[in-house]
């Protein structure tokens, strides 16, 4: 299992500040937006019924809309 | 006869004639306690003038980010730091996207790019996307690339694009706060091209981007006069990075009022709801909306954010007894 050590809403390191309005958009309206290894910006794909995220720097990739 | 719904029940309803800008903004005016009776003026002149049916559509970004524009609304200029990557959709996963949207029930699917207007490539990769869609779905296809050219109007044309969406997002007196690096009348242009080639024209608009109530009057006297075939209303989303991400959210009533006056505006057109909804208006306003005015629904996810699950909105309009469009065999 990986620690998701940024947050996949801005980026910024997990454990520091408030991430409580990434929360919110991810529970709503938004995919992910960063990779939670390296906190590079996700190349992110969006179709009518999901969505596909890829980390292009640590090869994080095939992230799927449930 | 001084009050204005009862005006526009005799002007929009039994005559079929819009409200002008002055009469729209009487309507904006209103009161909460008139909310529920403007709305459902505005269903009535719907179904009076457009029938019960619903257009459902779906739509995918086939460039996304790295936009040289500023419109100061959207999360994939390249002239912002937003979290939008640049990233572009192969013919594959276009046909899917398209296959997707089919399979809810809808009839029309959008493909857009992040772009001033088209280039050679962008123009290329659409044709080959319109060919490989069209040999695989049964659905129609509209483009959202910005700004055109006549000869890309053409192309657009020959490839048997039916319908083109340029918005003219805020009214003209107010544009030049919401994007600089373009003017109102270049969009205004591209419009007159699309209608030229016999295209449908799909022009919309994006409420909550600081305007006064006068300039969303005026907006919506402005898309009257452009005439579209569609009007997509959107709510601002204020997006993270964006020069607009602290502008609040268009408060419920005031985005159900918008509906209103722009469908009593606009009897005869298509008017769909499109992006920023679910933030501004929730599950019991998606209800609200299609019991106020709005003919045509965007399913599932938008270019670069996630919508409702369509099946909730089919089931919606099937508990509202309103039926999908069918597609259009005319074209």
């Amino acid at each position: 299992m990986t620690v998701a050590v940024h947050c996949d809403g801005c980026g910024h390191l997990a454990a520091d500040g408030d991430h409580a309005a990434c929360r919110a958009r991810r529970a709503t309206t938004d995919p992910p937006r960063y990779c939670t290894a390296c906190g590079r910006k996700l190349v992110v794909q969006v179709l009518p019924l999901g969505w596909t995220a890829r980390c292009v720097r640590c090869g994080m990739g095939g992230i799927q809309s449930p | 006869m001084t009050d204005i719904l009862d005006i526009a029940r005799s002007q929009v309803l039994e005559q079929g004639e819009g409200l002008a800008e002055a009469q729209v903004l009487a309507v904006l005016r209103l009161g909460d306690e008139r909310l529920e009776e403007a709305l459902g003026l505005a269903h009535a002149v719907r179904l009076r003038w457009c029938g019960a049916d619903v257009e459902v559509e779906g739509i995918v970004s086939l460039k996304t980010g790295g936009c040289p524009e500023d419109c100061h609304f959207c999360s994939q200029s390249g002239r912002f730091e937003t979290p939008v990557r640049a990233a572009r959709l192969d013919v594959a996963s276009l046909v899917e996207a398209a296959r997707q949207t089919a399979a809810t029930g809808a009839t029309e699917f959008c493909i857009v790019a992040a772009v001033r207007g088209p280039d050679a490539r962008l123009m290329r990769e659409v044709g080959e996307g319109i060919a490989a869609i069209r040999a695989a779905v049964d659905i129609d296809i509209a483009c959202s690339l910005g700004i055109l050219t006549a000869a890309q109007a053409d192309e657009l044309q020959a490839m048997g694009v039916h319908r083109y969406n340029h918005n003219l997002e805020a009214a003209r007196s107010h544009f030049a706060q919401v994007v600089t690096t373009h003017t109102w009348e270049e969009r205004r242009a591209t419009l007159e091209l699309v209608r030229e080639r016999g295209m449908e024209v799909c022009c919309g608009c994006i409420v909550g981007m600081g305007e006064t109530l006068e300039q969303r009057a005026e907006l919506a006297a402005q898309l009257a006069e452009v005439g579209p075939d569609e009007v997509p209303m959107n709510f601002l989303d204020p997006r993270p990075g964006t020069p607009f991400a602290d502008l609040p959210a268009v408060p419920a009533a005031d985005a159900l009022r918008a509906i209103a006056a722009f469908r009593l505006a606009l009897p005869r057109t298509i008017l769909r709801f499109a992006g920023g909804r679910e933030l501004t208006l929730g599950d019991l306003g998606a209800r609200q909306g299609v019991l106020g005015g709005i003919n045509a629904i965007i399913v599932g996810n938008y270019l670069t954010t996630l919508g409702r699950d369509p099946q909730d909105d089919l089931d919606l309009l099937a508990e509202l007894s309103m039926p999908v469009k069918e597609l259009s065999r005319t074209l």
